[in-house]
C-alpha cells in the first residue's frame, strides 16, 4: 500500500474535503485519513445556515456581514481575515450551489435566507434545516469525481518532522488492524475539528470531537492561541445536551423560565444568551424553548428535526409542550494558531476547520459562520499547501520518535478513564463554563494536573489488538487532557472578561 | 431490563439500569460499567451522522433514535463483514457511490431553481448513509456487485437535478447491477432512518431511462433466455 502523498489530510469533515479537492485541483496528489467514515463528522451536525450577503430576503451587504462579525469577536479578531472570509462568502455559496446542494429557495428561484442570532439582515442560506449535512454530502460527492483516496479508521498518533523541524507526514493507528502506520507527505493538513467533548456529556457535539489534531500539533510544537474561548449554545436539551438549532429562535421560539415569562432577548448572541439563561438556571429557574405559537406547519416544514429529537430525548412535543433546554459546550473557537496562508507555526503544518484558529470568530462565533469558514479557508488551506508541497519535494528523512503504543496499552488498570472523563467534563462545565471565577480555575487546573501525573494507573482493560474501541478512547481521553491544560491555561492568563471567556 | 448482543457466533446477555433510554445510551452504559470490550459505532446522537445503525430483532435501525425495550437483541447489520462486535465493514456499500458515479456532471452557476425544484431531490438528500438500507436488501444479499439502495438514490438525486445536463450518460452508469436487479420488494424504504424510499427512486431512474431508450434486459431475454443461436442472451 503505497502511503506517500504531497498534501495530506487529515480530517474528513467539510473543512478538510474542501481542502482535499482544492489541493487537488492545485495539482497536488492528496490523501485523506478519517478516524471515522467521510460523513459522519461533525459538519453533518450543523442545521441553522451559512452566511453570506447575498441580500436574497431583505437588503445586506458584505460591509454589514463584516461588522456582525467584528462587533460578536469583541476585538479578538483578524479584521483582515474576517474581511477576507465575508468578501469570499458569496463566492463560497455560488460554489456550493454549483455543485449541487439542495439549498432552500425563495419565491423568486433564489438561495433562500433567514436571520440567525446576532446578525443585522436574513443572512443564513440554508438546505431545510440539514444544512451541515447537505453540505457535507455535496463535497464528498466532489472527492469521489475528483478520485481523491480516503481512508477510513485510521487515529492520528503523531506528526512527523525531518531534520529542519518541518513535518513531513504523521503516524496513524489503523484501528481495523491495530497496526500503527507511517504516511509520508510533503505537507499536512489538520483538518480535525474542535474539541467541545472535553465538557463529556455537558456538549452538543459528536463523541469524536475530543480535539485530537489539536494535542497533537500541540505536540509537535504548533502554537495554539484563544483555546479559552468556548461557545455555549443556548438551547441544548435540558438532559441530553442535543442541539435544537438557533433557527427555532430565528423562526421566532421565545426563551421562558418556570413562570412562564420570557426574561432576554432570544436574538442577543450566543454569550449574551448563554450568561443569561445560566443566570436564570443559578436562581433556581427552569428554562425552557417554547415554539408552540409558530404552528404544526412551520415547526414541520422549517424545524422537522428539533421536533424529533425534544420528542425522542426530552420526551416532549415542541407542537404542544415547552422544550426544557440548558446551555451546552457548543463550537470552540481556539485553536491551532494560523496565519492568513491557513498555515501554523510549524512548517510544513497546515490547519482548517474548528482545529484551527484563523481568528475570523474572536471570542464569540456568529451563528452561520462556521459553514462559511470550512469552505472558504478549506480552499485557502488545500491551495496553499499544494503550493508549499510542490516547493518541497525533496524526500525527507523522519527524526521524529514514534509512539509507543504497547507502552500505553499496558498502562495498568487501576482506576477507570471512563468515570474520570465524566467527572472532568462535569468539573469543567462547572468551573471552565460559562462563568468562571480564578479559583475554580486553578481548582480545574489542578484536576488535570492531578489526572495526568497518575495516568498511568488509567489504562485500558481491553488489551486486545483488532478494532479495540476502549482502546482507542483512551487516546482521545490523553487528547483531551492536553487540551484541557491549554484551555484551563489560557482562561488562567485571560484576567478580563470577553465574548465566552466570562470571568468574575 | 436485560438485552442481548451478538459477539462473535454468541448472543450475550446485559443488564441496564437505564429506563427509558436509547439503545446508544444503554450501548454507552455497558461499555462504560460492564463490558469495556464491547464495540459499536457511534457520533452525533441525533440521527445525522449515519453511525450507529446495527439490527434490533432482526430490522434495521439508528441506535440513537431507537428506545430500548425488555429483551431486545441486538445484532450487526446483514450482508457486510463483521468487524468486531455491532461494528461492519462499510467500504464495499460506500464503494458504490462512486460506481454510480452520484455527483453532479454538469458544473453551472447561478442555475434559477424555485420551491419545486428544491423539492425534487429534497428527500433524496436527507440520505445519511446509514447501510440500513444494504442490511436489508434481498438483492445485495446475493449479488455483491449491485450498486445498491442508497447509491441509487444519490444518482437519482443527481440526475433529478435541474442544474445536471448529462441525465442520459448518467443514466447508462446504473443498467448493470443496478436499477434493473431491484426487486422492488420495499425492504429499504421500511427500514430507511430518513424515510427515503429508494424503491420509489429506482423506479423513477427506469421510467427515465425508459424514456432514453435503455430497456430491461429481463424483458429481452422473456420466453427462455436464449438467443437464436442457442446461447443465452442477457
Amino acid at each position: 500500500m503505497n502511503n506517500r502523498c504531497d498534501v495530506l489530510v487529515i480530517g474528513a469533515g467539510g473543512a478538510g474535503l474542501t481542502a482535499a479537492l482544492h489541493a487537488k485541483e492545485s495539482g497536488a496528489d492528496v490523501m485523506v485519513l478519517t478516524k471515522e467514515y467521510p460523513t459522519r463528522s461533525q459538519t453533518c451536525m450543523a442545521q441553522g445556515g451559512m452566511n453570506a450577503a447575498l441580500g436574497n430576503a431583505g437588503e445586506d451587504s458584505v460591509e454589514d456581514h463584516i461588522a456582525n462579525t467584528l462587533k460578536s469577536a469583541q476585538g479578538e479578531a483578524d479584521e483582515e481575515a474576517i474581511r477576507f472570509m465575508c468578501s469570499e462568502a458569496p463566492n463560497a455559496v455560488e460554489w456550493l450551489d454549483s455543485i449541487g446542494v439542495c439549498f432552500s429557495r425563495t419565491k423568486d428561484a433564489k438561495i433562500a435566507q433567514r436571520t440567525l442570532g446576532g446578525a443585522s439582515a436574513p443572512r443564513a442560506c440554508y438546505a431545510q434545516d440539514y444544512t451541515g449535512l447537505k453540505i457535507l454530502h455535496t463535497i464528498y460527492d466532489r472527492c469521489l469525481e475528483a478520485d481523491i483516496e480516503m481512508r477510513n479508521e485510521k487515529y492520528l498518533l503523531g506528526l512527523l518532522k525531518d531534520k529542519k523541524g518541518s513535518v513531513c507526514g504523521a503516524e496513524v493507528l489503523d484501528i481495523h488492524s491495530g497496526e500503527v502506520e507511517i504516511y509520508e507527505a510533503n505537507a499536512v493538513i489538520l483538518a480535525s475539528g474542535g474539541y467541545s467533548r472535553i465538557y463529556d456529556k455537558n456538549s452538543t457535539n459528536s463523541t469524536a470531537s475530543t480535539g485530537d489534531g489539536i494535542a497533537v500539533a500541540a505536540r509537535a510544537g504548533a502554537k495554539l492561541i484563544d483555546m479559552e474561548f468556548v461557545q455555549f449554545h443556548p438551547t441544548g436539551l435540558k438532559n441530553s445536551s442535543i442541539l435544537i438549532s438557533e433557527s427555532a429562535r430565528g423562526e421566532g421560539g421565545h426563551l421562558l423560565n418556570s413562570k412562564g415569562e420570557r426574561f432576554t432577548n432570544e436574538l442577543a448572541p450566543r454569550d449574551v444568551l448563554s450568561r443569561a439563561i445560566n443566570n436564570a438556571i443559578q436562581k433556581g429557574e427552569d428554562v425552557f424553548l417554547d415554539i408552540r405559537h409558530l404552528g404544526e406547519t412551520l415547526i414541520d416544514e422549517g424545524l422537522p428535526q428539533e421536533r424529533k429529537l425534544a420528542k425522542l430525548y426530552e420526551n416532549v412535543d415542541p407542537v404542544h409542550e415547552i422544550i426544557p433546554i440548558r446551555p451546552v459546550a457548543h463550537y470552540t473557537m481556539g485553536g491551532i494558531e494560523v496565519d492568513h496562508k491557513s498555515a501554523s507555526s510549524v512548517q510544513g503544518l497546515f490547519a482548517c476547520g474548528e482545529c484551527a484558529n484563523h481568528r475570523v470568530h474572536g471570542a464569540n462565533r456568529l451563528g452561520g459562520n462556521s459553514l462559511l469558514e470550512i469552505v472558504v479557508f478549506g480552499k485557502e488551506a488545500g491551495k496553499n499547501a499544494a503550493l508549499y508541497a510542490k516547493e518541497h519535494t525533496e524526500n525527507r528523512e523522519q527524526i521524529s520518535t514514534l509512539t509507543d503504543i504497547q507502552k500505553i496499552k499496558e498502562y495498568e488498570n487501576s482506576l477507570d478513564f471512563y468515570v474520570k472523563k465524566e467527572e472532568l467534563g462535569n468539573l469543567f462545565y462547572k468551573n471552565v463554563g460559562i462563568v468562571r471565577t480564578k479559583e475554580q480555575l486553578k481548582e480545574a487546573l489542578d484536576a488535570v494536573k492531578e489526572i495526568k501525573a497518575n495516568v498511568h494507573k488509567y489504562g485500558v482493560s481491553d488489551k486486545s489488538k483488532e478494532y479495540n474501541t476502549n482502546f482507542v478512547e483512551f487516546l482521545e481521553f490523553l487528547n483531551t487532557l492536553d487540551v484541557c491544560e491549554a484551555v484551563v491555561s489560557g482562561a488562567l492568563g485571560r484576567e478580563v472578561s470577553c465574548g465566552a471567556h466570562y470571568i468574575v | 431490563m436485560k438485552i442481548k448482543i451478538q459477539r462473535d457466533e454468541n448472543l450475550v446477555e446485559y443488564e441496564t439500569g437505564l429506563e427509558s433510554a436509547t439503545l446508544l445510551e444503554v450501548l454507552i452504559d455497558i461499555k462504560h460499567h460492564s463490558d469495556k470490550s464491547l464495540a459499536f459505532s457511534s457520533g452525533c446522537r441525533s440521527s445525522v451522522c449515519g453511525s450507529c445503525s446495527m439490527r434490533v430483532n432482526d430490522v434495521e435501525v439508528l441506535a440513537c433514535s431507537y428506545k430500548v425495550q425488555n429483551g431486545d437483541v441486538i445484532t450487526p447489520l446483514n450482508n457486510m463483514p463483521v468487524v468486531r462486535d455491532l461494528v461492519v465493514d462499510m467500504e464495499k456499500a460506500y464503494s458504490f457511490n462512486k460506481k454510480a458515479k452520484a455527483w453532479l456532471s454538469t458544473l453551472s452557476s447561478g442555475v434559477a431553481l424555485d420551491g419545486s425544484d428544491e423539492k425534487a431531490n429534497e428527500l433524496q438528500s436527507d440520505c445519511i448513509l446509514c447501510g440500513s438500507c444494504y442490511s436489508a436488501c434481498p438483492v445485495y444479499a446475493v449479488n455483491g456487485e449491485f450498486i445498491g439502495p442508497f447509491s441509487l438514490t444519490r444518482a437519482w438525486k443527481y440526475v433529478s437535478d435541474k442544474r445536471e445536463n448529462t441525465e442520459q450518460e448518467k443514466l447508462g452508469e446504473l443498467q448493470q447491477d443496478g436499477i434493473w436487479d431491484c426487486t422492488l420488494c420495499n425492504n429499504c424504504t421500511v427500514v430507511c432512518p430518513q424515510n427515503i424510499s429508494s424503491k420509489a427512486d429506482i423506479e423513477k431512474l427506469r421510467m427515465k431511462s425508459a424514456q432514453y431508450g435503455f430497456m430491461d434486459p429481463n424483458f429481452s431475454s422473456f420466453g427462455g433466455g436464449f438467443g437464436f443461436d442457442g446461447s443465452p442472451s442477457f
